[in-house]
């Protein structure tokens, strides 16, 4: 009996293939955008990581001479051998190119071009003549080396990296290292470094490595935006398998009458639902990531970049990512199918076939009242909810909340929009459009959280950038950072800057407890560096001038929002001196607090404090120059660091994630259009009965299809309006909600009304192309087929 | 007996009244009865009850020796294949299968499938030209013609028809309903003709008239 009732369900499909490319489509594509987000998010991910890591060689502890000479290679052995974690790194210049020489399988993850695990590229990296790693520009200068020449556009500006061996043999350098890095995890038992290497010191890790932090909240909200492409892909999916439900429902009830028990029947659907949604998952993995690389050019270069092989691995669809994107797509078909069944299994056998519209109308209101209610617990939980869960069960409660409510608000709006229309046409164009809302709303649904993700996605990418980019500038902002090693070497470091510097700025600081809370007390000079760069969340008039003669201080968010502090608020810094807060500054990677004060007035409360570490500031042009200098002077090189480069270089990487923003756009976009052009062509049938009597009392095919057209583009229009308020409450909820109840700091949020501009267009021009096939089926029907709706006999 | 109803009452949530009162009756193999009546008297209640496809509130219906009452949802499917044959107004055909898998589909789903039988029927249907076709490509006439073909080619005890020709116009419809009492008799079948029409119902030689829920 199976046999005969699956041939009657496959029958249909084989009438209908339209219908069944629909629910494949709706599938495969909802999985598509799964797996691409999830590719797209990993390249995000590296690109930001990158980013952060450019900055990264500065987390690191190192371990130099003491007399800032090379060390023997013997030594690193000895070190290894007494359990020391250390990768070493020489460095030269070939020319005018920056030579870094490094061990791949030791150094750590995101400093080489390639790491260990990586794949073939390891093996070349190592064998033989080598590889060096450059930017294109950087390669060309590259004197005549016996190396094979790679570009890697991610490899800072001038600077060429290759394994430790192949940059000995080009410097003429063999057998030694210039520094060693140390990395975080060292073994308890290590013998100490006195013992093992007596002319060696160890110097701590460098300001720049709290990016890691702000590494951590974008990857927070990338993986949120991921579940939020799942939720327009369940829509989707739902809006799919809904239409192939709906569309069966009188084959249901003849299979029934004619004897076939329930049971059966849904459990032969539900497997023939699964054999669809496991083809379907298989075409979508493949297409999402298909799509991902198309969209992201740059993955071919990045493949053999600096970070190419983790990234290759995972383009490559290994078998989780297969497992995952079917487990997707069959997770995805369950949540979505299980309703329709469930309708289906309480389908009364002798039901006539309700009007869609009136069985619509009556669960609207029940949609609305669920719709409602989410929101309103989306509002509470963001007022009262405590709580990495209660901001994520906000976000859900915002999303689904948002996306019910539309079918009603677009009935409120349609009905508001027929009061004031006058000619017969347009009248009905209104109530016509009212009455296709039920039969869209899921694929209108869809749109509005395509639409809603990208706003969010702009929103907090662009945010993310200012705030990055502003951070850096705060942080980084002199062009070369200098640490001494005692007083005598500081000295040294003033008198070169004092020749070859256009400003010195002491980097003074002392950890105290202020305000109940372990804290930070950093100096600043009066000085422009400080006043052109760093921002406030809050701030008096003048906080720099006023700062300056001492009369209060700067305080760092965390401190603000743990001490409940505001502007004017005195905090005790020493004994005896209690001064106001000035301004408020956001401080991303820090977990403690941090209380600025003026130079002079520091020095004053802590004289027992002196400057070992410096920044200085120069023209970009004079920065190699003073380098020089202080080198000659006797200064290592691994205690001067050219943050400006390195920053500049973190900067261009970071731009990639605008790529990834822009793929993202196009995806959703994209797979949203195609829900609403597949469930345009699937009502087109339905609606004959609607259109003819229209067509016969004189409206024209033409005008009837152009009618349709400007109802997609109404209807998507008003979708896209109803979408950028979700988008920014999206946005805030996570940079807001969410990312302050994980890492304690809020990410200040910016509008990027240009962008919205941007993307409502692409929403219209989808939904606009969507419609453009439909309507033109329909400027051509045979008039016979509307005339079959007139005819008495079936 | 092949079919037995005693005492049937059946309401449904939006009436106020119940739409069958008190309904009793008896059919034997080989009869053939009209169910005529107003309507909302309650005739294609009373029809799907004894198809199986309703449950009564209370009384008896006993087809073949079964009482459907007890049934379950399988059991009263087993006896929809099996046993009972109903023929839809709305004829109710499977729209993506051709004529010819129209045909012997509830016979397939019976178990009992005979395609020299179904060649027999749908020669004296006059449907052997159309087998092929997809019931979208039939008129109604012919459309209603597979669909007593499907019933009779499972070969059921009892064949129930749901004015089979309310969507027929006189001349096809008289066709249709020669077809069916000829094909019914050769079966041996018991046969339900629910109908509005004072004309096709004078055709058999025994009617049931309901009024307002109760025969009279």
């Amino acid at each position: 009996m199976s046999r005969v009732i699956l041939s009657a369900l496959l029958s249909h499909w084989q009438r209908n293939p339209l219908q069944l490319i629909t629910l494949l489509a709706g599938l495969a594509l909802a999985t598509a955008l799964w797996s691409g987000v999830q590719a797209i998010n990993a390249e995000a991910r590296a690109s930001y990581d990158a980013a952060a890591a450019t900055l990264g060689e500065g987390r690191y502890a190192q371990i130099t001479a003491r007399d800032g000479g090379a060390m023997s290679q013997d030594t690193y052995v000895a070190l290894r051998r007494a359990g020391w974690a250390v990768s070493p790194v020489i460095e030269g210049r070939i020319g005018d190119v920056r030579l870094v020489g490094l061990e791949p399988l030791t150094a750590p993850g995101g400093l080489g071009p390639v790491r260990a695990g990586g794949g073939a590229d390891l093996g070349a990296f190592l064998s033989g003549a080598g590889q060096i790693f450059a930017r294109a520009g950087t390669l060309a200068r590259l004197p005549d080396v016996t190396a094979e020449r790679v570009t890697a556009p991610d490899v800072a500006p001038n600077t060429a990296l290759t394994d430790i061996g192949v940059a000995q043999r080009l410097l003429d350098r063999p057998g030694q290292i210039d520094r060693l890095i140390v990395l975080a995890d060292q073994p308890l038992t290590r013998t100490p470094l006195e013992q093992v290497a007596p002319g060696l010191i160890r110097s701590a890790p460098q300001e720049g490595g709290d990016v890691a932090r702000l590494t951590d909240s974008f990857h927070l909200n990338l993986t949120a935006f991921g579940l939020l492409s799942f939720a327009v892909g369940l829509f989707i999916v739902q809006g799919a398998i809904g239409l192939a439900f709906e569309q069966r429902r009188p084959m249901v009830r003849t299979l029934r009458a004619l004897g076939v028990p329930l049971r059966r029947l849904i459990a032969l659907m539900a497997a023939e639902l699964a054999v669809l949604a496991l083809i379907a998952g298989g075409i979508g993995v493949a297409l999402g990531y298909g799509i991902a690389a198309a969209l992201l050019p740059d993955v071919a270069a990045t493949l053999r970049g600096l970070y190419g092989a983790d990234v290759a691995g995972q383009l490559s669809l290994r078998p989780v990512w297969w497992l995952s994107g079917l487990g997707i797509a069959l997770g995805g078909t369950a949540l979505a199918a299980s309703g329709a069944l469930w309708s289906l299994a309480h389908m009364p056998l002798l039901s006539g076939a309700q009007p869609r519209a009136l069985m619509m109308a009556r669960s609207g209101v029940g949609q609305a009242t669920i719709a409602a209610l989410l929101l309103v617990l989306s509002g509470a939980l963001a007022l009262w909810g405590e709580g990495l869960l209660a901001g994520f069960a906000m976000l859900g409660a915002l999303l689904i909340g948002g996306a019910l409510a539309l079918p009603p608000l677009l009935g409120l709006v349609l009905r508001w929009a027929e009061g004031p229309a006058r000619s017969a046409t347009a009248e009905w164009f209104w109530a016509d459009t009212r009455q296709q809302v039920p039969g869209l709303s899921l694929a209108l649904m869809a749109l509005l959280l395509a639409m809603a993700a990208n706003v969010g996605v702009s929103t907090m990418v662009s945010s993310f950038r200012l705030t990055f980019t502003g951070f850096l500038d705060q942080r980084l902002a002199s062009e070369l950072y200098v640490r001494a090693e005692d007083t005598a070497q500081a000295d040294v470091i003033r008198a070169v800057a004092r020749d070859h510097a256009d400003a010195i700025l002491p980097l003074l600081s002392v950890d105290r407890r202020v305000a109940g809370m372990p804290t930070e007390i950093y100096a600043a000079r009066d000085h422009a560096t400080y006043r052109d760069n760093w921002q406030f969340l809050r701030a008096v008039t003048d906080p720099w001038d006023r700062l300056a003669r001492g009369e209060g201080v700067l305080v760092n968010e965390q401190m603000y929002r743990r001490a409940g502090l505001g502007l004017g608020s005195e905090v005790v810094i020493a004994p005896g001196a209690r001064l106001p807060v000035l301004g408020i500054h956001g401080d991303y990677g820090n977990p403690i607090g941090q209380v600025i004060v003026t130079e002079p007035l520091f020095r004053d409360l802590y004289p027992e404090v002196t400057a070992l570490r410096f920044g200085l500031r120069s023209a970009p042009d004079q920065v190699a120059a003073l380098r020089r200098a202080l080198a000659e002077a006797g200064l290592p090189q691994a205690a001067m660091t050219d943050q400006a480069a390195l920053k500049a270089m973190s900067l261009a990487v970071f731009e990639r994630t605008f790529t990834v923003t822009t793929a993202l756009n196009v995806l959703t976009l994209a797979v949203a259009g195609f829900a609403i052009l597949m469930s345009l062509l699937t009502l087109a049938a339905m609606r004959l009965p609607q259109l003819a009597p229209v067509w016969a009392l004189g409206v024209t095919r033409r005008s009837l299809a152009r009618l349709d057209l400007l109802r997609a583009l109404v209807l998507a229009a008003l979708t896209a309006t109803l979408a950028l308020p979700l988008g920014l409450a999206l946005a805030w909820a996570l940079l807001a909600v969410v990312n302050v109840e994980a890492f304690g700091w809020r990410l200040p949020m910016y509008l990027f009304p240009l962008d919205y501009l941007r993307l409502t267009v692409l929403a219209l021009g989808a939904a606009g192309l969507a419609a453009l096939w439909p309507a033109w089926r329909l400027s051509r029907l045979p008039p016979a087929q509307l005339l079959g709706v007139f005819r008495n006999e079936r | 007996m092949l079919l037995r109803v005693e005492n049937v009452i059946k309401s449904y949530p939006d009436t106020e009244v119940p739409v069958l009162r008190g309904i009793s009756f008896g059919l034997d193999r080989g009869d053939m009865l009209a169910l005529t009546g107003e309507s909302g008297s309650g005739k294609s209640t009373l029809l799907h009850l004894t198809g199986g496809l309703d449950i009564a509130d209370s009384g008896e219906v006993i087809v073949d020796g079964t009482d459907l009452t007890p049934l379950d949802d399988a059991g009263r499917a087993t006896l929809r294949r099996g046993t009972v044959g109903v023929i839809f107004q709305q004829f109710n055909l499977i729209p993506s299968l051709t004529v010819s898998a129209n045909i012997a589909f509830q016979a397939r789903l019976a178990g009992r499938h005979d395609a020299a039988r179904d060649a027999d029927l749908a020669a004296r249907l006059g449907l052997t030209g159309h087998l092929h076709k997809y019931p979208e490509q039939l008129s109604g006439g012919q459309q209603q013609r597979v669909a007593i073909a499907r019933t009779l080619a499972a070969g059921p005890r009892l064949v129930l028809a749901d004015e089979p020709t309310g969507n027929l116009d006189e001349a096809i419809s008289d066709a249709v309903m020669d077809l069916l009492q000829e094909l019914v008799a050769e079966t041996g079948a018991g046969l339900i003709l629910v109908t509005h029409s004072e004309r096709l119902a004078a055709r058999l030689p025994r009617r049931l008239h309901l009024r307002a829920g109760r025969l009279t």
